[in-house]
């Protein structure tokens, strides 16, 4: 459990680069990443989720169905800030590997921290899709994460 | 003319023979000389490879990028239910019950086997360990891993699920398991070679109908294998995505 946890509710709306926007209901408590597991989904090349493995689905709170077909902005959290997503998606759009932690939403307010990793699919020289898998962060990263995001916002 | 198979050299030394077996299987099925080449150690048969001396290989899922994505290999086939798992173990009597205890400075007794190493060194990050603080003692073997646990020259030991499940009840009591992977989409995987792509209908003809008579199912088991299953190209592309993510930073 994070330092900053209060179990607290609160109304928030989320505005997406794309201009659309939802408001979602923040959970202050942090749901602890399960140890030995990869969490593993992959979109098409506009961030659309085409796979999500069983733990995606079970640390998201959403299920298989939801997330399929649905844009990956579906896990921002409020906390991070949009500066980090311009340097995941410029990196990628390179053709370059990006790695970084995320701090993501679940369907039930709550959160998790990620360290993720998000690389480009090529298949014949063509770009058809991203994967992401995440690992479990240290909570000395998950701080200085924290601490750093919160001067970005 | 002979092709060359190899088999990755994390195998159990007790299935040796099995290799074999299957060897002798497949020239039967082929109707072609195919000679078996063993390594002790991935550096050597890496150096095979890329000088064009394998047809056929039983890869490690970390090889599987070169293979495939430089070398022109095709899948062919995969083991059913056979997941590469990593198991970190301590120490019974070890003041360490989680993974986030690990102090820096401890020594960890690991193998060359590459999917084990990797997926060992993530599963330390959340104690915010890695290679620049801690020692990592390659040896042989699981067993000799194990040794290291229990003669107290290593704190900490990678091991492959399958080469941790084989080890006597005696030693597997001397130690306990901090963590235990549970990734299932990273497996070993049969690759062919740009040379033998003319045999790929005839070999998944063959081998995914192998478990279903009894010589075939004798040739399995004693590789410990329960059956060959179909692997797509995009869940080669897949796994080899995966395993990208996880090396390298
Ligand atoms: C493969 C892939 C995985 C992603 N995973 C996440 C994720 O887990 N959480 C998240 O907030 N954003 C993730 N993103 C980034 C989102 O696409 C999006 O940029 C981000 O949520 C911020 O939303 P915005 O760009 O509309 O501001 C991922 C992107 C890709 C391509």
């Amino acid at each position: 459990m994070s330092d900053q946890d209060t179990g607290e509710t609160r109304e928030v709306t989320i505005n997406y680069y794309d201009g659309t926007s939802r408001a979602a209901e923040i959970v202050d408590r942090e749901v602890p990443y399960p140890d030995g597991k990869l969490i593993v989904s992959r979109t098409d090349p506009n961030g659309i989720i085409t796979h999500a493995n069983q733990a995606f689905v079970d640390m998201s709170g959403y299920t298989r169905e939801e997330l399929i077909g649905t844009n990956h902005y579906i896990l921002r959290h409020p906390d991070m800030p949009a500066v980090a997503f311009a340097g995941l998606w410029e990196t990628i759009e390179a053709g370059k590997k990006w790695h970084g932690y995320v701090k993501n939403l679940r369907k039930d307010g709550a959160y998790y921290w990620v360290k993720a990793t998000v690389i480009p699919n090529i298949r014949n020289g063509k770009l058809v899709g991203y994967t992401s898998v995440r690992r479990k962060p240290s909570r000395s990263k998950i701080k200085e994460s924290e601490e750093l995001y919160a001067t970005l916002m | 003319m002979a092709y060359n198979l190899t088999v990755s050299p994390d195998f159990a030394p007790d299935h040796i023979s099995g290799w074999y077996f299957f060897n002798t299987w497949l020239q039967r099925q082929l109707e072609v000389g195919v000679h078996l080449e063993l390594y002790d150690c991935f550096e050597q048969q890496r150096k095979d490879i890329r000088s064009d001396k394998v047809d056929m290989i039983y890869a490690n899922p970390y090889d599987a990028s070169m293979l495939v994505r430089e070398l022109g290999f095709k899948a062919v086939a995969r083991p059913k239910a056979r997941p590469d798992e990593t198991v970190i173990a301590v120490h019974a009597d070890s003041p360490y019950n989680t993974v986030e205890e690990l102090p820096e400075g401890i020594t960890v007794a690991t193998t060359d086997d590459p999917d084990v190493h990797t997926m060992g060194m993530i599963m330390l990050e959340p104690a915010d360990l890695d290679k620049s603080n801690i020692t990592t003692k390659e040896v042989d073997s699981y067993v000799v891993v194990a040794k290291n646990l229990l003669n107290e020259n290593a704190q900490v030991g990678f091991f492959l699920k399958d080469g941790f499940d084989e080890l006597s009840d005696l030693i597997k009591r001397q130690m306990k398991v901090l963590v235990s992977s549970q990734i299932s989409v990273v497996h070993h995987v049969l690759l062919v070679g740009p040379k033998m792509q003319e045999f790929i209908p005839t070999l998944q003809e063959r081998l995914f109908s192998m478990h279903q008579d009894e010589k075939g199912q004798g040739v399995l088991s004693s590789m410990d294998l329960d059956q060959w299953e179909p692997m797509t190209e995009e869940e080669t592309e897949f796994m080899i995505d995966l395993i990208d993510t996880l090396v390298l930073e």
